[in-house]
Parts: structure tokens; sequence; C-alpha cells
């Protein structure tokens, strides 16, 4: 069985009977467990970690990690934001393994205080969501994601892509909820100044929509 | 305090993160309305601060490497078969672990009942002012350490070599021949100690010494 979205009730008693059963025993159940998830845990990874083969590990070796420690989950958490912890945990782990001391602490030092004056004021208009059907688009976007600062990069990420919320994120990264929600508002402005530029340039256009028909 | 009434762009932009977010409370949330309406600028802000969120947010932006959920099966098929045996033999590795523990319980509880020492011979005298790091000799199944090289150390083939702080610790005493230094003279056997629990191999230990140094 899997869990579905249409009926999120059933699809939450469903989880959580697969949890008790992995708690039990039952351990090629997890899979089926974390299954709905694989593509946050892999993102969360990505997040923080940024290069595809590390996340791939680092993703990995959470979910081992949440296999093996599944007896400690207690059900008043969700289950989803227990695992994206492990695996937040985990990458920033091999992350510090791998980068001096003294760049991480330079690079997170402080927010940027000084405030981001958005600078593309161009009228446009929502971007319907069937321009992620093409490759190219989402290419687009991760390629922006991927010019912005680690800080801020990772705060968007965790609470714009994995949905953690503001508190979640914070916790996640060990820094207050102040500095999240300062990263957050940088990171969406600079991504829209992005996406605008994009959609200067035509990113958005050639959507598979019938010949000579605009949604708008 | 911002004045929500007349919130300029730059009051609008801080606040906009936590206005698509609905972490407003309701009067900032109407005059940043208000603001909306009237200022193309933030309006147009507004438009792609909530593109972004929308897009980014969207699971088709969340892509894995190709064979990323078959490597991932694999080595989690991999865990639970080890972890699935780890667990089912628990209950058998645990039997012997609890009589180990209760062992180890009974024999500390005799010997708090029978002196409060851990000390293999009532019959020798405990050291006195030792150095710690002295190096010396014990033998499996004798009670008693020796500067190396003594004459009176037993089964010579089950020899170790430590210090005299490490051999009190596992109860052993100074041999009364090579030690002596470092025992309270004239008191080599206590009366009260005689026959009580000494085995045979302490008496011959002991009798050993007495009769050298008698020679």
């Amino acid at each position: 069985m899997v869990l579905t979205a249409d009926n999120p009730q059933q699809a939450g008693a469903r989880e959580q009977e697969l949890i008790l059963n992995v708690q039990r025993g039952q351990h090629e159940l997890f899979y089926e467990l974390v299954r709905p998830y694989e593509r946050r845990v892999y993102a969360a990874a990505l997040a923080i970690l940024r290069n595809e083969h590390d996340a791939e590990d680092a993703a990995q070796e959470a979910m081992l990690k949440a296999l093996v420690n599944i007896r400690q989950f207690r059900a008043e958490a969700r289950f989803s934001t227990w695992l994206i912890q492990i695996t937040v945990n985990e990458a920033l782990m091999r992350r510090r393994r791998e980068r001096t001391v003294a760049m991480e602490a330079l690079d997170n030092r402080t927010d940027d205080e000084s405030e981001y004056a958005p600078r593309d004021f161009a009228d446009w208009r929502e971007i319907p969501s069937e321009a992620l059907e093409r490759k190219e688009v989402r290419q687009r976007l991760a390629e922006a994601l991927g010019t912005l600062d680690r800080k801020y990069r990772e705060v968007f990420m965790l609470r714009d892509m994995e949905h953690l919320n503001i508190q979640e994120t914070a916790e996640a990264l060990g820094i207050t909820v102040a500095s999240v929600k300062t990263r957050l508002l940088r990171a969406r402005l600079m991504l829209r100044d992005l996406l605008a530029a994009g959609w200067e340039q035509g990113w958005f256009s050639r959507l598979p929509f019938e010949k000579g028909t605009k949604p708008w | 305090m911002v004045n929500h009434e007349t919130m300029n762009c730059e009051q609008v932009w801080r606040e906009i993160s936590n206005y698509v977010d609905g972490d407003v409370d309701a009067g900032l949330r109407a005059s940043m309305n208000e603001h909306f309406k009237t200022c193309a600028r933030c309006a147009s802000v507004l438009a792609g601060t909530k593109n972004v969120v929308r897009l980014y947010g969207d699971e088709r932006m969340l892509e894995v490497p190709a064979g990323f959920s078959q490597r991932l099966q694999k080595s989690l098929a991999k865990t639970a078969a080890v972890q699935g045996s780890r667990w089912s033999s628990w209950s058998a590795w645990l039997v012997p672990v609890a009589a180990l523990v209760l062992i180890a319980g009974s024999v500390l509880l005799t010997n708090s009942l029978t002196g409060g020492r851990l000390l293999k011979s009532h019959h020798a005298e405990p050291a006195n002012n030792i150095p710690p790091d002295l190096v010396v000799v014990v033998s499996d199944g004798a009670k008693l350490f020796h500067v190396p090289g003594c004459p009176f150390i037993h089964d010579k083939n089950t020899e170790r070599t430590l210090t005299a702080k490490e051999a009190m610790a596992e109860g052993y005493v100074p041999c009364t021949r090579c030690l002596r230094q470092y025992l309270k003279t004239g008191v080599t056997l206590r009366p009260g100690d005689q026959g009580d629990d000494a085995d045979a191999d302490d008496k011959a230990e002991q009798g050993e010494v007495v009769g050298m140094a008698a020679r």
C-alpha cells in the first residue's frame, strides 16, 4: 500500500502503523515508510552539501541512522520532521568534517545587516506552475538558487522547499528564529530578482499550452 | 514602531516575507494591503516573492539523481538484515550477560561481607607507602606481587608485569621477601586470620617466604 495524499487522515494512520511495525522489528517495511519523503530527504542534504554525490551519501546514511534509531522516534513529533532533522544533522556533520572551521565561522558569522532592496520592478504576473513541467525551467531555478550564499540558500531550501516551519528551520540549523526570518527574506528577494530577470529573458515562455493561447 | 497608515516601500519590503507567510498581525496586513493597491513597485515585489515561494515549493523542484531510490532500497535492505539478526539474537546473549552480572554482584557482596577488602590474601600485609608506579610482577593463581626477578614468584609461565598500583587494585599484596621494606616491620601474619579462609596456595606461598627468611 502506498501513502496517498488523497486521504491524509488514512495516510497518517497507515504511517503510524508502519512506524510501530518497524519499531517492533519489521525492518523490511522501513523503505515503505520513508518512500514518500525520499526526495525531501535528498533535497535537505543537498541544501547543506550542494554536491549531488555527497548529498546522496548523506541522505542514505541519514535514513540508515533513522532505521537503526527508529525506537527513539516518539509519536508526538512528525515523522517527516524527525527524518529531515536527522538528515540536516548528518549533512552538517559532513560539511564540518570537510571544510575548515575558520571558513565555516567566517561564512556564517553574521547576518548581513544591510537591507536588500529589490532591483527589478517589471510588471510581471504569476508564473504558472505548469512551467515546472519543463526540465529547462527547473534547471534555471536550481541554478539561480545555486548563486545564493550558503547561509541564505540553506534557510530558503529548508523553509520553502522542505516546508519546515520557521522554528524547525532554526532548530535544524542551530540558528535563531530572527536569523531565519532575516535570511529567508533576503533569499526570497534575491531569488525574486533572478526570476524577474529570467522572466524578461523568456525562461518561462514557450509554455506547454495550446498554440496561440496564453493563460493570461 | 512603524506607523502602518503611512508605510514606505522599505518598510513594506522588510515585512514582505512575513506577509507571504501570514506571519503579520491584522493591522500590519491591512496597511500593507493598502500600500500594494497604490504602489506598483511593491505590488511587483509581492507578486515576485509569491512566485518564488510557490515555484520553489513545488514537489517537482525536488529531483533526485537517477537510480537514487534503488540504491537507497538496497542499502536499507542490507541494514535491515543486519539489524534483524542482531535483534533476534538479543535474548540469546542476554542470558549469559545477566548471569555474569549476577556472579559479579554476588562476588562483590561476598567480599563486602567478609571484611570489605578485595585482597587476594588476608595473610599478607597490605602495602605501606609503596611507590604506585613501581614495576612489579604478578602471576595468575598467586596472591603476591614481587619485584621482577624475585625467586619466590609462583607460576612463572603466567607472569605479568604491571605497576604496584595496578597490582594492588587487582588485590595482590606485596611479597614479604622482596618488598619487605614496604611492609610494617614485625607484622607479617595476623593471628586472627590464621586458617580462616586461606587456601593451600596462599599458605604455601607464605610458608615458603618464611622458610627462606629462616635459612
